[in-house]
């Protein structure tokens, strides 16, 4: 961590004074509209290097008079942070839009070149915050897990592919990766599925948009959250004592006997599954009903006049025109899928092989010790299975729109 | 025995009435329009036809069968809509196969008919495109080779050109009136509101307006005859001239005065007690002829709009106590400035009158 900061802190050191003096050199009057890539470079940096130390510095002092005059309390200090931080940014964005139009101010001899370079230029500096935090978070830890991937357990000693030869041969890794494709095959069917058919369904009675929101609401939950939920309805208490849990409750009730739902091997990671379908059904259902709706009228009245049936004009007509869609929800969720987490984590943790492999990457890198290399390598794994499904789906997101 | 027989029929929705009680009836290869002015309810009387539209009250027949209850896919009738309606995702081969695989007709057959239809249209170099990679007069085609292939006795036509541009509207109204030879056993309805589609494709022309059935007949005999004040304004363009005048004395020949004091002879016939009472006089653009000179006018009025078409010039001009200005057409070019004081007389073998109540007074 200190490493990276300093690196960072010393990249935006360096771009300071050069990027300084290319601001100083701009007010000439007429620059050519074409201006030198280089120059516009110089000219972003040096105004996002002046904006964000300009608005941190502002706000830092700010934040430390009013701390030196009234002490605060925890909820206090955080609220003025927040608030403080927003201002901020506001303060970076209206900062270098001004700054921006006095170096190239948009009236006088070279008003229309000037607006050509403004033109160029302001997207980047909108931009460039944004920029600089998704490579700070985003590629930086992929380049650096897959460095450290290649480490030891400390992340010191280079040991080649040491740790790729362990994740192959180890049991539990086999297990999480098997675990993985079979949340992969079942959630996103079951929960697109779903959807469609909570979308198709609501559409045709009255209280539809009532019911939407019901199955809507669990988007709403935390992953943790509906975990919690949904403990209570896979619950067991031993043979003799009550049966609080749903399931239970039901079995017990047709006279069967309570079980342990989610230490049924197999079953089990099933029973974990239905809780991701319940949460992700309503994001899907919202999708293709727009979807849906989007179908002109005028093919189903055609299909009508065919002499199709509401059923196959629902697959015939209506599906295939939101193949689209679906393909693109559908792989939404595979990817959200490949991250699955929390509901391992708060159901089993692992525990009656339900192993997937992100809680076992976590399980390496924050149990026992940690191991920088072995969690590396499981992560990168996760990295690799979701990357081409991505790529493929912001494609045909972007076919979609077009 | 006729194609296709509307008795007293009612639409609809909730409480709002939108089609007042109409009795119609087609014969067998009848081209028949639909035409009136946007809200007239002419498509929603398609669409009880084709049966995507319940019909409240009143009974429709095809072939001398009540299809009120029956669904669209067994009525016999196929129908063209307005945007096409083709299926995005198949080829134009399975759009017009679409119904009769729903139908279960053998392969053999299918190919059959669909091969028939691409031919009369000239779509077989693009059986196997999808619509999307087709032109807008392409796509209609293929909606037209779609109902062909279902062999429908009734063809429905909503509005189908009104997405084309203006040569290709052209260009395709010709092919229907085409089509409509090359299928003379077949009965055509066709809804539009564009009046030269109307004149120009109808055997007969279904006139509405606000729900209600104005008039039905020939194209000529609804240009010559118009059983009303919204007839005669609707078809013709520019509309025909409508002046607010008295008669001034009935008969067999009837004398009307103008609002100016200007008489003259009409021959038509009125009866002795309408006398005196205000009637309306109608006169198309056409029929009337610009004079200049000392000669005694009909009407006149400073010009207010010059419209130079080449082979015609239409003068609008404003008649004191007239809202609306009047148009005239006039052959050719000519040298005419707004403002100008214009006068015109009118042949009265071809001007209309009509009652308090709007129906035209017969010759």
């Amino acid at each position: 961590m200190e490493e990276r900061a300093s690196t960072i802190a010393g990249g935006l050191a360096a771009t300071g004074p050069v990027a300084a003096g290319a601001v100083k050199q701009k007010p000439v009057p007429v620059i050519p509209v074409r201006a030198n890539p280089l120059k516009i470079l110089g000219l972003v940096l040096g105004i996002i290097t002046i904006a964000i130390v300009i608005a941190t510095f502002v706000a830092l002092v700010v934040y430390s008079l009013i701390a030196a005059v009234f002490p605060m309390g925890p909820l206090i200090n955080a609220s003025l942070v927040v608030i403080l931080g927003v201002a901020a940014c506001f303060a970076y964005f209206f900062g270098t839009n001004w700054l921006l139009d006095r170096v190239y101010p948009a009236q006088g001899d070279a008003a229309v070149a000037n607006m050509a370079v403004t033109a160029q230029v302001r997207p980047w500096l909108f931009l460039g915050p944004a920029v600089v935090l998704l490579g700070l978070y985003l590629v930086y830890p992929v380049f650096n897990s897959l460095w450290l991937s290649f480490k030891d357990v400390n992340g010191r000693e280079f040991v080649g592919t040491a740790n790729y030869q362990w994740l192959f041969n180890d049991p539990e890794f086999r297990e999480s990766f098997f675990n993985n494709i079979l949340w992969l095959l079942i959630v996103p069917a079951g929960a697109t599925l779903f959807g469609l058919l909570a979308a198709a369904l609501t559409d045709r009675i009255a209280w539809g948009n009532f019911a939407k929101s019901l199955i809507f609401m669990p988007m709403a939950i935390s992953f943790i959250g509906a975990s919690v939920i949904w403990k209570f309805i896979y619950e067991y208490r031993g043979p003799d004592s009550e049966q609080i849990g749903l399931i239970n409750a039901i079995v017990t009730f047709f006279g069967g006997d309570p079980q342990a739902w989610i230490t049924v091997p197999f079953w089990n990671n099933i029973f974990l599954m239905i809780i991701l379908i319940w949460i992700q059904t309503g994001f899907a259902m919202v999708i293709l009903s727009a979807a849906l709706r989007g179908i002109s009228e005028e093919t189903i009245e055609a299909a009508v006049i065919d002499g199709a049936s509401p059923l196959q004009i629902f697959f015939k007509i209506k599906v295939p025109q939101i193949w689209g869609t679906i393909a693109v929800v559908w792989t939404t969720i595979t990817i959200l899928v490949l991250k699955v987490f929390d509901i391992v984590l708060a159901m089993t943790n692992g525990q009656w092989n339900t192993q997937v492999l992100a809680n076992y990457m976590f399980d390496w890198m924050f149990r026992g010790g940690g191991d920088y290399g072995r969690a590396s390598a499981i992560a990168l794994v996760i990295m690799a299975m979701v990357i081409p499904i991505m790529i493929w789906n912001i494609r045909e997101a972007r076919k979609d729109m077009t | 025995m006729s194609a296709l027989q509307l008795n007293d029929v009612y639409k609809s929705y909730g409480e709002t009435e939108v089609i007042h009680g109409i009795d119609l009836e087609i014969d067998e290869g009848e081209f028949i329009v639909f035409v009136g002015p946007s809200g007239c309810g002419k498509s929603t009387l398609l669409r009880m036809i084709a049966g995507l539209e319940s019909i409240t009250a009143g009974e429709l027949q095809i072939g001398g069968e009540r299809v009120n209850e029956m669904p669209p896919s067994q009525r016999g009738i196929a129908m063209v809509f307005q945007s096409y309606a083709l299926y995005p995702h198949m080829t134009v081969y399975d759009n017009m196969a679409f119904g009769m695989r729903i139908a279960k007709a053998s392969p053999e057959e299918i190919d059959r008919r669909v091969r028939s239809a691409s031919e009369i249209l000239q779509l077989n170099e693009y059986l196997t495109r999808l619509p999307k990679a087709l032109s807008g007069g392409q796509r209609q085609r293929v909606a037209i080779g779609r109902a062909i292939c279902r062999d429908p006795k009734v063809f429905l036509f909503d509005e189908p050109l009104s997405n084309l541009d203006a040569a290709l509207r052209v260009a395709t109204r010709i092919e229907i009136a085409k089509l409509k030879e090359s299928m003379p056993e077949t009965t055509m309805i066709y809804v539009t509101h564009d009046q030269v589609e109307a004149m120009t494709l109808a055997d007969r022309i279904v006139v509405l307006s606000a729900g209600y059935l104005e008039q039905v007949g020939a194209p000529i005999d609804l240009y010559e005859r118009p059983a009303n004040l919204f007839v005669a304004q609707f078809i013709g363009s520019p509309a025909m001239n409508i002046v607010s005048a008295t008669l001034a004395k009935a008969g067999k020949i009837s004398t009307v005065r103008l609002a100016s004091g200007n008489e003259v002879k009409v021959p038509i016939a009125t009866d002795k007690e309408l006398e005196g009472t205000a009637v309306s006089l109608g006169f198309r653009p056409e029929d009337m002829t610009l004079i200049t000179g000392k000669a005694k006018a009909l009407i006149e009025g400073p010009l207010s709009l010059v419209e130079s078409l080449g082979e015609v010039t239409n003068l609008y001009f404003d008649l004191e106590g007239t809202p609306d200005p009047l148009v005239a057409k006039t052959p050719g070019t000519g040298d005419f400035k707004r403002g100008e004081h214009v006068k015109f007389t009118a042949d009265p073998d071809k001007m209309h009158l009509f009652g308090a109540d709007g129906r035209t007074l017969l010759r």
